[in-house]
């Protein structure tokens, strides 16, 4: 069967991870190339790659780093920050990318998935979407969260399911930082209007919380964090030890 | 020196680093004097079968990987690139393939429960079919593999290398002679997909 995927999240601005991470193997721990390559070893299933550059230097940067990592690293890379355009997907496809996730982006202009999705292909386009609950409603927030675009995320979600995404992540803003937990209603209520894979992300605070959601929700595809992984709370072989004898379907 | 058929169709990048990883020369060109020279063949592809069949009719480069197919130049396939190998896909129509293994190419809903999600994508579990081909020398049965594809190659029983479990088996691999396919992408596949370039380099 497939293995659920294990994906850890590298924020990278001016060419360095940003958040403080800590590892006793690694000298350079700020490098995403050093990082990724560990992560690879480690078993991670496929990295996310999130380009948080404001400026149009940092972006040459990001491609620069995006292009020497997937040169090293032979495992599924996403990339997302910034995806605005057609000419955003070629410029990191071209450097290496697997797939791209877009945000913002498709909610300032929705035909953006389809028109990517059919030149690069369902697979290709992942739907990332930061979701609140708002008077007890799932909203889509906009600009990492900033902003209440007062769509229904679910809504939201099934029309870009249907334009081509070809992969949804779901980022509660509601749990993301908590670490009680992933926001089981919140994919629960996703992954029942979808066939395509969905991501969890938001809320993971350890071991037991991966193999909560995979137990309680078989649609859920994929778990996704950042910082329980770079700061080594939650080590990925072990993650993958737990899981697998716990019986989810896990690459060890 | 593996020769990477360029016929416009897919990004290239991972596999030319992929096989410089294990230390291969590696050449990407549509030239077809340059395809005739080839001493190993590696054919990509991502996307739709028919675009791919057609460029490989146009270009003449699909005549030219049957005549070093025939004088047995190792040529492996990856993902489009394997499914082009076979003698036709039924995406979207009914298009002609090489004809280098024989079978055709089906949509994987055909085949598996209705419940499980298309495309078939992430990392699944390799099954050698007895003997074990020489393409998995360097791996192990159960190593995981990444795919991503909605199609798979069917009626080719006796051509099947090694299958993954998806409620049913699908053709992860399949040969003939010194022909191969990979459905999954070894050059996304971490050290099992790397240790699977280096077999076919040694080839």
């Amino acid at each position: 069967m497939i293995t659920k995927r294990i994906i850890p999240c590298l924020d990278v601005r001016d060419g360095r991870v940003v958040k403080g991470i800590n590892f006793d193997q690694l000298q350079d721990v700020s490098s995403p190339v050093d990082l990724a390559s560990f992560y690879s070893d480690n078993g991670a299933d496929e990295l996310v790659f999130y380009d948080i550059t404001a400026s149009s230097d940092g972006r040459a940067i990001f491609t620069e780093i995006l292009k020497e990592t997937a040169s090293k690293v032979f495992i599924p890379l996403t990339v997302g920050g910034g995806i605005n355009t057609v000419e955003d997907f070629d410029r990191v496809l071209k450097c290496g990318a697997d797939k791209v996730s877009v945000n913002s982006g498709a909610i300032r202009d929705p035909g953006l998935v389809s028109e990517a999705a059919k030149i690069y292909g369902d697979q290709c386009v992942v739907l990332s979407v930061d979701i609140k609950r708002v008077d007890g409603k799932f909203t889509v927030f906009a600009k990492g969260g900033r902003e209440n675009t007062g769509m229904d995320a679910i809504e939201w979600i099934k029309r870009c399911v249907d334009n081509g995404a070809g992969e949804i992540v779901v980022n509660s803003i509601d749990t993301d930082g908590v670490k009680q937990g992933f926001d089981l209603e919140m994919l629960e209520a996703v992954c029942s209007v979808v066939n395509v894979p969905v991501i969890a992300s938001g809320g993971a605070g350890c071991i037991e919380d991966f193999v909560t959601l995979f137990r309680r929700l078989p649609g859920v595809d994929a778990g996704l964090a950042a910082s329980i992984f770079h700061f080594g709370t939650v080590k990925i072989p072990d993650l993958k030890k737990a899981m697998a004898d716990a019986g989810i379907p896990s690459r060890l | 020196m593996i020769t990477i058929v360029d016929y416009g169709v897919g990004n290239l990048f991972s596999l030319v680093s992929s096989f410089k990883a294990v230390g291969c020369d590696v050449q990407v060109t549509g030239e077809l004097s340059e395809i005739k020279k080839a001493e190993k063949i590696l054919l990509p592809g991502v996307g739709a079968f028919r675009d791919a069949s057609l460029k490989l009719k146009e270009t003449g480069i699909g005549e030219l990987i049957k005549e070093k197919a025939a004088k047995d130049t190792p040529i492996l396939g990856v993902c489009l690139g394997m499914q082009l190998l076979f003698d036709k896909s039924l995406e979207y129509g009914e298009w002609d393939g090489l004809g280098l293994i024989p079978g055709e190419i089906r949509p994987i809903s055909e085949i598996v429960s209705k419940e499980l999600k298309i495309p078939h994508m992430g990392w699944n579990a390799l099954n050698f079919r007895e003997p074990k081909s020489p393409l998995f020398q360097y791996v192990e049965e159960g190593d995981h593999v990444y795919f991503v594809h909605s199609y798979s190659a069917v009626n080719c029983e006796e051509h099947i290398l090694a299958t993954v479990e998806y409620s049913a088996p699908i053709t992860a691999a399949a040969g003939c002679g010194l022909v191969f396919g990979c459905q999954f992408h070894p050059e996304k596949s971490g050290n099992t997909g790397l240790s699977i370039l280096r077999a076919f380099n040694e080839m």
